[in-house]
């Protein structure tokens, strides 16, 4: 057996065991000595959907910029697919992000380039050859519902329709995991609920997807894993779980 | 070839960046082409001068005279008639050694020419200069007999004083003919010429890196997100710095060839003035011709475009890197 596939074998025992994503008692200090996630311990299995809840500076952005490796643990222990992500140099960051698809509230996208440049662009920089880039955008961009809106410029479309670009984006290169922050945040609530049911069909499919959100409406309906944050702490953790109101 | 795909893909990229940045990449250029049309400016009038001066220098000539039977040295010596006064002997040159002096000075190093004149022809020149065809008119001999000379031109103005004692320790040298001021005036405005040029163009060069970096840190800076969201999708440092360094070094490009164009037209246009105009001052002064100054400032100008574009993108897109 060679080295790369032992560590692939090691690599999927330790996902067997601990999740797709693990974090060990992680705390995150600011320069200022403001603690962002104070000792935290997560483990979260592949295929699961994950909902992050909490109010704003209670943590949740920091914790999908440790696992982007954005941020780097001051203690503690990242592993995402089983990676250790303290011991990630600068050059294996670009590799590492390919196998995680994120979108944002903001979506993101480079407005001077129209949908199909958009979302060819994710392969482009992994160097997929340009025949399959022409054979993957149109058949993600009918996953998402823009088939038709190839060439369209990213200024000409709604922002539900903005957002579907950019989980296309995020989607092309099939990731394992899917990092949502607040994705239905800027979305009226039809086009907030096209997206979540394309979550869920991606999820269906085995993708894990962990999703930031406020929306209290959304993860009381949508019957996943609640985890809550307040101040930096998981203050609960719940299969099944509801938006539980700060007092 | 997937490596190939992604360089033509990055060049395009930097292509198209200029396109969809317009508005920067037009500030960029204006800056560089506005610094570099100054420096362009300032190197064609410093050659310039530099020529002038240069063609002066060749002019200076020192001119040596030797002892001989008939030379009018006794008066310098304080004597009245020539008879008074013996020549050592050993002093006279003989035809011989004259050459082998001649040969000696022609070796040095500073020496660029050096002409004999006989007494003969010094007298045939002098006279025609002052008297006309008809100079010898009235002289039974040569008034100039004895002054056999050497005129020596010198490649370094500078170093007139020391060719000249050096000439003047030869025993049979008798007299040394220089003009110490014209060969100081033109060593000093040589030297001047050199410091003007050291300080102009280094703070020519501050002023244009600290411009240049700064429109090529903003125009960066804009696109931050841009950058940003490349990283998060997974480019590599290449993919992310590439297309801003190709851009930069269009805009450095684009930068050079414009005033090297406005400069190449405006110079051709300044000789032809000139010549035409002002007839007298084209015959006293020779410029440089106009392949000859852009044979140095192309290079000079495409290389510091080019290399300011370079350095100037990849020095400000480099904070940006670590997301």
């Amino acid at each position: 057996m060679s080295r790369r596939e032992e560590q692939k074998k090691k690599r999927q025992e330790f996902i067997a065991e601990k999740g797709v994503i693990c974090l060990e008692n992680v705390s995150k200090t600011y320069s200022a000595g403001i603690a962002a996630v104070d000792n935290i311990n997560v483990s979260i299995k592949p295929g699961e959907f994950v909902f992050i809840v909490g109010e704003n500076g209670s943590g949740k952005s920091t914790f999908i910029k440790l696992l982007l490796r954005e941020l780097k643990a001051s203690s503690g222990n990242v592993y995402v697919m089983g990676q250790d992500l303290a011991k990630l140099r600068h050059g294996q960051i670009p590799k590492f992000r390919r196998q995680i698809g994120v979108v944002f509230q903001d979506f993101r996208l480079l407005s001077d380039r129209n949908v199909y440049e958009n979302v060819a662009f994710a392969q482009r920089i992994i160097e997929v050859p340009m025949d399959e880039i022409r054979r993957n955008v149109p058949t993600i961009l009918a996953t998402v519902g823009l088939a038709g809106k190839y060439k369209a410029k990213i200024k000409e479309l709604s922002g539900g329709e903005q957002q579907r670009v950019a989980l296309a984006r995020a989607l092309i290169n099939q990731p394992s995991i899917l990092l949502a922050d607040e994705p239905t945040g800027n979305l009226d609530p039809q086009n907030a609920w096209g997206i979540m049911e394309l979550l869920d069909e991606i999820n269906a499919q085995g993708t894990t997807v962990i999703m930031v959100t406020h929306n209290r409406e959304i993860v009381n309906t949508m019957h996943k894993r609640v985890i809550a944050m307040r101040k930096g702490v998981i203050v609960s953790d719940q299969e099944d779980g509801e938006y539980i109101e700060e007092d | 070839m997937r490596k190939i795909s992604s360089l033509f893909y990055v060049i395009k990229q930097g292509f198209l960046n200029i396109w969809r940045n317009k508005l920067f990449s037009l500030a960029s250029v204006a800056t560089i082409a506005a610094c570099l049309f100054l420096l362009g400016i300032f190197y064609a009038i410093v050659a310039n001068f530099q020529h002038i001066v240069m063609k002066a220098e060749e002019g200076v000539s020192v001119t040596v005279f030797f002892h001989s039977d008939y030379d009018t040295c006794y008066r310098e010596l304080g004597y009245e008639h020539r008879e008074e006064y013996q020549h050592p002997a050993e002093k006279i040159p003989s035809k011989q050694r004259l050459e082998e002096i001649g040969k000696m000075i022609a070796a040095r190093a500073e020496v660029s020419d050096v002409k004999f004149t006989t007494d003969e022809e010094a007298w045939e020149k002098f006279g025609k200069e002052y008297f006309g065809e008809d100079y010898a008119i009235g002289y039974e001999e040569n008034p100039l007999r004895g002054e056999d000379n050497y005129e020596v031109f010198l490649s370094d103005v500078s170093m007139q004083g020391a060719l000249k004692h050096w000439l003047e320790d030869i025993p049979e040298v008798r007299k040394v003919n220089a003009d110490d001021s014209t060969a100081s005036t033109l060593s000093g405005a040589n030297l001047l010429i050199a410091y003007i040029s050291i300080a102009v163009i280094v703070i020519l060069l501050a002023v244009s890196i600290f411009l240049i970096s700064n429109t090529v840190a903003t125009g960066i800076a804009i696109r931050r997100e841009e950058i940003n969201i490349m990283k998060y999708v997974g480019a590599t440092d290449f993919f992310v710095r590439s297309p801003f360094v190709i851009e930069g070094m269009l805009i450095g490009l684009l930068g050079a060839c414009i005033p090297l164009l406005g400069l190449y037209y405006m110079y051709d246009y300044a000789m032809r003035y000139l010549m035409t105009n002002f007839t007298q001052l084209s015959s006293l002064l020779e410029f440089l011709p106009i392949e000859q100054v852009f044979a140095f400032l192309t290079p000079v100008c495409l290389l510091m475009g080019i290399g300011i574009g370079f350095f100037g993108s990849v020095t400000s897109i480099r904070k940006h890197l670590h997301v």
